[in-house]
């Protein structure tokens, strides 16, 4: 057994050894153990550097609040965690971690020469320096910022474990149990109330499990302790979360958990999940969080070996380890004592007890005279000796203002003890107040902003009797709230610490000048200094100097050094505390990984991959896919060695030329319904619907409220009362909505539903000047004549005997058809069209081509050639708005004069002198050549592809006053010099249809 | 509508109505297609309808009816899912069709739009809260309640047609995320079964 390992005592299992390695030592442990507590109990406090002068550094608490011992852990290089407290980090065979910030080794680093730097580099440093020269920053400062800034190392491999997540709601959740939280979660279950109580830690009963002779209505607390847990598993509306950190407070009582599954385990489970997220919705959520022991900021106070005394306590009775042989204790509060004491007890030599305090309870004093304990009154610290362990405490006494120096007391440990400062953490995350208890010399949770609820110590409840019956008495409060009512019961109990005392700010020091290297932010080495550095340049308010120093900033998020650092800062400015204010709390409490965050989304679930009833044949067909939106469409359909221009080509020259088929069952479909269905289309689209003939489709446009277009579609009269209308891929959702949201709002008169049935259709373009003989063998009840069904011509039939609606559109500029017909019949009818197609030289042809050949007849795309910005006019649509109509969305806004202005931005096409160029889509345009930046741009580029059927390239664009420039050579200025165009027409092939009308 | 009235669809164009690609397992089972329509329009178009479907359609929010053979829905004040045997399709919609002449209302069929799924067992609670927000407890999800809602990043009806079983509709283009989804969840009660197909 280790020399630091008492015989007896403490909740670790002395039979169960374990080893472990530490920066590649190897040690042994207790099951039980932290990795901090089996660290010392090896002796070695030294467990990593500082941030940002490269400090040496040992463990200052023992729990979630410690801000020295990072360590990284490595299962292996893909499962390496970094920056994990040691304190939190349970032991397990062959677990292996590594100290962080450090270069070569922990004893010996070539980063703390920072430390005799630090003169040199104080707050607000980065703000300051690294101005000059000029072109330094990129070179030299921001590389070697780079190195030196971050904690730890990310893993070099992808996570390969599995994490869940899990909704869930209850009537109260309590958080924290300790003393007052399970006290709570008894009455609130009790009360007939559904519970989830959660702790961070691996075992349940924060306080008393460091606490070996309180005792509890008779018995002893570890007794009444297991009884209690017993009675909250067997109840069947409660649920235990253990190691499970509430992190966050979000609106409405919605609580983020994150519950740690195998880090503690040697051999996890394939497979098993690490961690969960909870995402707790709780009526009440009350906050049992505990309290945190403050250190005392004195000169040298952070030395390996100096430590707070609550820690001390935690790793002398609960893990069986003495933090030192011959122990000073430094200390504003009674609580400490009963520390010295039980260190004493075991064995330590308790060095001396200084405290801060002239006046100290008289039954304390002789209690330690009665042990040979010395006690120094009104004492303070003036400086600490040793290098990588601290070695002596240097004392000083204080006598009104005054402080004299004293001699230096030899100590292999320092334990100390400002008081208590209770979590507020979650009460303000939740937007809670805070008020200041002068009495308590803390901020405690005051008006709730949410329905929360506090207990005991985080609430400024010391002394367990007082903690066990707040937590019942809250509890009952909850489950009352939460719409059971509840009789309160009260707890007798008793323990061996006094509450008395507390202080806050720095030690004083000779002449009332900050000492040197006194810490108040152990993680971002922030000591008096700059604080009064900060002050001195201006920084008067708390939430500036946090800023100015990053006092609080690091990833403790200021546990321990928030409130010493507010009250130098009202000492300093010689205000109170209440009126500087504290610093808001920001989730999470602890730091949370990314894949509890990601939880199941991620691979192939990361998002919904929507793929059609066709998408299959398209894969077995050689299609190469791209996402448009969730939707995965294809793209071409490479056939040989064929890259994606030659595929594209072959395409498009054999849909002009033949028949081409084309999955179009992606585009938004808005089945709108009901008497007055073509006034509520009136009212919507630009264009007239009253006067369109059943069996007819038109083109139709949709603008915003700001009169720019908002999508596009072709609209479908079937009968009186019903219309099929079509919206672009991705604006189908945002166009149900739209619709939607003006029927609920603006519109409710009309009799008119609207039923979205994209995912009901398959929809198949047939397209070509054999599409009609490609079609004709297959279909029943429908004339396919252009008589009988010409252009924009709709009719509902049969082909192969299932159920079609068939429209005669054309995306292309050939004759064309789109079938309807419900999806799962869709790949089925596809394979047979595609059969009938073979004889008549049927292409499938992707989204590429699609693009190519609506380009080469001036079709926009919303979204492409549009940019929210573009009218109807502008677009070269005008003539689709119905200008008899008395109102539409966006009508008023287009008669404004600056939407008719002749220099607004109009769509033309572009054709380049040279026509094996092949502009740059969002390239920009000017009027002359030669200009240098800042040139006068007068549009861009918005589509553009080289046209196999035209053979050159063509584009479309938005130019200023284009209409007026048809004919006029203008410029793309490229980085190789300027491309010159000619304006042009926006349709480039087959300018009077009679392809289309076919 | 006649137009969605199947009367000679070729075999093999019914062997191609398919239930959705999920490996079945015993506590998540992908369902047979079936006859679905989206009723939209008021009261007077709920009593006709219901009076046509043999059920007293819910005014009730986020409540249902049911035979076993079919179902009526309530997903908003002026919707309703109405669910039935895929060979009733087309009587389903003559019938309703009769109806609601002369009412105003929205009709439509959307039996393809969308695919379904059933979760059952003593784990379905958890497994869907997985993705799902909602408090699926007996008492605040009773049976026989649904609502529309987001299930992780895909939307989806939700129903509980018993204690022990959810029936979700999903759209179809969504039902491999879901199913694959529910599936990844599913393998912590599970451990025995793969990812979904």
């Amino acid at each position: 057994m280790s020399a630091f390992r008492t015989a007896t005592g403490g909740r670790i299992d002395r039979s169960r050894v374990i080893e472990f390695e530490f920066d590649g030592v190897r040690y042994t442990g207790l099951a039980g153990d932290t990795l901090a507590s089996a660290l010392l109990a090896n002796g070695v406090h030294l467990m990593g550097r500082s941030f940002k002068y490269h400090r040496p550094r040992g463990v200052l608490g023992a729990g979630a609040e410690e801000p020295n011992a990072l360590v990284g852990v490595w299962r292996d290089e893909a499962r390496y965690t970094p920056n994990l407290r040691a304190t939190t980090v349970e032991l397990y065979a062959g677990l292996k971690a590594e100290s962080q910030n450090r270069s070569p080794s922990l004893t010996v680093d070539k980063g703390s020469v920072n430390s005799l730097l630090s003169p040199f580099i104080p707050a607000g440093f980065y703000y300051k320096t690294f101005m000059w020269p000029k072109g330094a920053w990129k070179s030299l400062y921001e590389p070697a910022i780079r190195e030196a800034a971050g904690l730890g190392r990310a893993p070099r491999l992808a996570d390969p474990d599995r994490y869940g997540n899990r909704h869930a709601h209850c009537d109260v959740l309590v958080i924290g149990a300790g003393p007052a939280g399970i006290a709570a979660a008894r009455a609130a279950a009790a009360a007939g109330a559904s519970v989830i109580l959660c702790d961070e830690q691996a075992e349940f009963g924060g306080s008393l499990l460091a606490d070996p002779t309180a005792e509890i209505d008779g018995q002893p607390a570890a007794q009444w302790l297991a009884a209690s847990l017993a009675e909250l598993s067997a109840a069947s509306r409660v649920t235990l979360l253990g190691r499970t950190t509430a992190f966050g407070y979000f609106p409405h009582n919605h609580v983020g958990l994150n519950q740690k599954l195998t880090d503690h385990l040697d051999k996890p489970a394939e497979g098993a999940i690490r961690e969960r997220l909870w995402q707790v919705r709780a009526s009440q959520v009350l906050i049992a969080q505990g309290a945190i022991e403050r250190p005392l900021v004195f000169p040298g106070n952070d030395l390996p070996g100096i430590l707070l005394a609550s820690a001390a306590r935690t790793y002398l009775n609960r893990y069986g380890v003495r933090v030192g042989e011959q122990i000073a204790v430094v200390t504003a509060h009674d609580a400490a004592y009963q520390t010295a004491f039980e260190l004493k007890a075991a064995g330590a030599g308790i060095a001396v007890i200084a405290d801060v305090r002239a006046d100290v309870d008289a039954a304390l004093l002789e209690q330690a005279a009665g042990l040979g304990i010395t006690v120094r009154r009104a004492a303070t610290v003036l400086g600490t000796t040793g290098k990588l362990r601290v070695t002596g405490l240097v004392l000083g006494s204080v006598s009104g203002e005054a402080v004299q120096a004293g001699d230096t007391i030899a100590c292999d440990a320092v334990i100390m003890s400002g008081g208590f400062t209770p979590s507020v953490h979650l009460h303000s995350q939740s937007r809670g107040k805070l008020e200041w208890q002068p009495a308590l010399g803390a901020f405690v949770p005051g008006e709730a902003a949410e329905a929360t609820l506090s207990a005991g110590a985080c609430r400024g409840v010391f002394g367990l009797a007082a903690v066990l019956n707040d937590g019942a008495a809250q509890g009952a409060a909850a489950a009352t709230a939460a719409g059971h009512g509840a009789g309160v019961r009260t707890y007798q109990a008793s323990e061996a610490a006094r509450h008395g005392g507390g202080f806050l700010g720095a030690l004083p020091q000779p002449g009332g000048k900050p000492g040197k290297k006194a810490f108040l932010d152990w993680q971002n080495d922030v000591t008096t200094r700059d604080i009064a550095l900060a002050i001195r340049e201006g920084f008067v308010s708390v939430e500036h100097v946090k800023r100015y120093t990053t006092n609080g900033m690091a990833t403790d998020q200021g546990k321990t050094s928030n409130m010493n650092a507010l009250a130098l800062v009202a000492a300093t400015l010689g205000k109170p505390i209440p009126e500087c204010g504290l610093t808001t709390f920001r989730m999470p409490y602890t730091p949370v990984t990314f894949g509890s965050f990601a939880g199941y989304s991620r691979g192939d679930l990361f998002e919904p991959v929507r793929r059609t009833a066709i998408h299959d044949w398209a894969r077995e067909h050689g299609a190469v896919f791209e996402d448009v939106g969730a939707w995965k469409r294809a793209r071409y359909f490479p056939r040989g060695g064929e890259d994606m221009h030659e595929a594209v080509n072959r395409e498009c020259i054999a849909l002009r030329h033949g028949c081409g088929i084309f999955d179009a069952s992606t585009l938004g479909k808005i089945e709108v319904v009901g008497p007055d269905a073509a006034t509520f289309l009136e009212r919507l689209y630009v264009n007239s619907w009253a006067n369109l003939k059943v069996g007819r489709s038109r083109y139709g446009i949709l603008c915003r409220e700001d009169g720019f277009v908002y999508d596009d579609g072709v609209i479908a009269r079937l009968a009186e009362d019903r219309f099929h209308v079509t919206t672009t891929t991705g604006g189908a959702a945002r166009v149900y909505a739209f619709m939607e949201d003006y029927l609920q709002t603006e519109w409710q008169d009309l009799r008119v539903w609207l039923t979205s049935i994209t995912e009901q259709y398959s929809v198949i373009a047939v397209q070509g000047p054999n599409a009609r003989r490609v079609l004709e063998p297959l279909i029943e009840g429908v004339d396919l004549s252009a008589t009988a069904l010409p252009h924009m011509g709709v009719a509902t039939g049969r082909i192969l005997g299932v159920p079609m609606r068939l429209f005669r559109v054309s995306f292309t500029g050939e004759l064309g058809f789109e079938v309807n017909v419900p999806a799962d019949y869709g790949r089925a009818v596809w394979e047979a069209i595609f059969a009938s197609g073979e004889s008549h030289g049927i292409v499938p042809y992707g989204t590429e081509a699609m693009h190519v050949l609506r380009a080469e007849k001036g079709y926009i795309i919303v979204g492409q050639e549009t940019d929210g910005t573009l009218t109807p006019d502008d677009a070269g649509l005008g003539w689709a708005i119905g200008r008899q109509k008395a109102d539409f969305v966006g009508k008023r806004s287009l008669a404004r004069a600056s939407m008719q202005t002749a220099d607004r931005k109009q769509l033309v096409g572009l054709r380049t002198v040279d026509p094996a160029v092949v502009l740059e889509e969002g390239a920009q345009i000017v009027d002359s050549p030669g200009q240098t930046p800042p040139m006068r741009l007068i549009g861009h580029v918005t589509s553009s592809y080289h046209s196999a059927v035209l053979g050159h390239s063509i584009a479309l664009a938005v130019v200023r006053g284009g209409r007026a420039r048809l004919g006029h050579t203008l410029y793309v200025p490229m980085p190789e010099g300027d491309i010159p165009v000619t304006v042009t027409s926006t349709v480039f092939y087959d300018a009077d249809g009679a392809r289309l009308h076919g | 509508m006649a137009d969605t009235t199947p009367t000679r669809i070729p075999a093999s164009l019914i062997d191609a109505r398919r239930s959705p690609v999920v490996t079945r397992r015993d506590w998540l089972q992908p369902l047979a297609p079936r006859a679905r329509f989206t009723l939209r329009g008021g009261a007077d178009a709920r009593r006709a309808a219901g009076a046509a479907f043999g059920l007293v359609l819910p005014e009730d929010a986020c409540r249902s009816a049911a035979t076993p053979t079919r179902a009526a829905l309530w997903l908003g004040p002026d919707e309703q899912l109405l669910l039935g045997l895929e060979t009733d399709t087309a009587s389903i919609q003559e019938g309703l069709e009769q109806a609601l002449r002369g009412i105003a209302h929205s009709l439509v069929d959307v039996s393809h739009r969308q695919t379904a799924l059933e979760i059952s067992g003593p784990h379905a609670e958890a497994i869907l809260n997985g993705a799902s927000p909602l408090d699926l407890s007996l008492s605040a999800f009773p049976v026989g309640m649904c609502t529309r809602t987001v299930f992780e990043k895909a939307d989806v009806v939700l129903w509980r047609p018993r204690a022990d079983t959810f029936h979700i509709e999903v759209w179809r283009s969504f039902t491999d995320y879901v199913s694959s989804l529910i599936a990844e969840i599913g393998r912590e009660y599970y451990p025995g079964d793969g990812r979904a197909a």
